[in-house]
């Protein structure tokens, strides 16, 4: 995947001398923990990067959720061209701080733009979104029920900057629809024993953009609840995202992932880093 | 302590009665458009990206008209007398990138020209739905 990625990006940047990132600073989002453009965990309709039409760019990033008992560390890049496709890779290492162990899977997901221009049409953005997840050790999420250990998610995304909102400032709404089979968003497998099927989901966020390089954000997505061992619960967050230019942003969240595994109340830190080209 | 009162009490009034100023003022007036019409026209002619599409236009006269615009949206004393937005850009394939760039040197330039984040938000409240008919045409 990394070298087709490679050859990809190697390609684009000959075929097309158009790395010229005119997207306006802030609208391609950050790196959510699945790779995919968005929020921190929730993934929007805008493209990752600042490639706008016919232009192509690169990001790559690196985050770290730390609860009372777990740690997720996610790591990823993405391509995007044209403002219309983004392919991205992640992986995840989930770590089970005070049970022992960890958990890692893979993300390789693309996202296009289906309709609408995040500021400039009264349509919101629109994008369609596949990711394919696969866990690397299936025996953990087996013992707890799980049934198998790759899923498809497949998203739909609409998101809106709406200027002038609050106090003079702009604001980006997204509502995003997902169909999953995955537990604890795939870390612990995808769907149960005695359940195969697809869950639509809502997860939803608002970032206002206090001037062009800082906005501050809240975030909800909603989680299946399908294994039988332990609870599954909703995810939230509020963040605020540091664009320092179109090469660096910093964003840094508290969040609460609810009960994970039987252990309850997991709260704490969100910080990521992420590069673009 | 009841000098006090009043005083306050004046200045939450004076503050109330003083009418909010329209857009036009916020960015400037007359003046601060020219500003903003200038430095628009520097940016793009220090920009390879865009700079093509103006290669037979007469700049004084785009800058006149840019000028009434920006005046006449914002709720400023001008009319606009050039043709529609569709009109004149017609046959110039103006593609996102484009408006993404010229968005781009408006907000350097409004940034520049230290006008506050609300009125520029409200100036690219007005400019931004125009993409619609300014875009690949």
């Amino acid at each position: 995947m990394k070298i087709t990625l490679f050859t990809l990006t190697a390609g684009l940047v000959f075929s097309c001398s158009c790395a010229a990132n005119s997207k306006i600073i802030a609208t391609g989002g950050t790196s959510s923990i699945e790779g995919s453009a968005g929020g921190g965990i929730v993934p929007w309709a805008v493209i990752n990067g600042y490639a706008s039409s016919g232009e192509m760019a690169a990001t790559a990033f690196i985050s770290r959720v730390g609860v009372d008992d777990f740690t997720l560390n996610s790591v990823g890049a993405s391509l995007a061209y044209d403002n219309n496709w983004e392919w991205s890779v992640a992986r995840q290492r989930f770590a089970l701080d005070s049970i022992g162990g960890e958990l890692s899977q893979n993300i390789i997901a693309v996202k296009y733009r289906l309709a609408g221009q995040l500021l400039y049409t009264a349509l919101p953005q629109i994008s369609l979104g596949v990711q394919y997840k696969k866990l690397h050790d299936f025996t953990l999420p087996q013992a707890v029920g799980a049934r198998d250990d790759s899923g498809l998610d497949v998203y739909l995304a609409a998101s809106k900057v709406l200027f002038n909102q609050v106090a003079g400032r702009n604001l980006l709404l997204n509502a995003t629809l997902r169909a999953t089979k995955a537990n604890q968003t795939g870390l612990l497998g995808f769907g149960s024993a005695d359940n195969n099927n697809y869950r639509l989901m809502f997860e939803g966020s608002a970032a206002l953009l206090l001037n062009y390089n800082v906005a501050i954000g809240v975030e909800f997505k909603q989680k299946p609840d399908q294994l039988a061992f332990a609870d599954e619960q909703h995810w939230r967050d509020v963040f605020v995202a540091w664009f320092v230019n179109k090469h660096l942003s910093v964003t840094a969240g508290y969040v609460d992932l609810g009960s994970i595994a039987g252990l309850n109340n997991q709260q704490g830190y969100y910080l990521s880093v992420e590069g673009a080209w | 302590m009841r000098w006090l009162t009043v005083l306050v009490l004046t200045l939450i009034t004076a503050c109330s009665q003083t009418p909010t100023p329209s857009l036009y003022q916020q960015l400037g007036g007359d003046a601060g458009i020219s500003a903003i019409t200038d430095g628009l026209l520097y940016e793009i002619e220090h920009d390879n990206r865009i700079v093509h599409h103006f290669a037979d236009t007469d700049i004084e006269r785009f800058r006149r008209l840019l000028a009434e615009q920006l005046c006449e949206i914002s709720g400023g004393p001008c009319t606009y007398t050039g043709g529609s937005m569709a009109e004149s850009h017609t046959g110039f394939n103006i593609t996102l990138a484009d408006y993404d760039a010229l968005v781009g040197h408006l907000i350097k330039v409004m940034q520049q020209q230290h006008i506050s984040i609300s009125a520029q938000n409200q100036l690219l409240a007005l400019l931004a739905p125009m993409y619609k008919d300014i875009s690949y045409r």
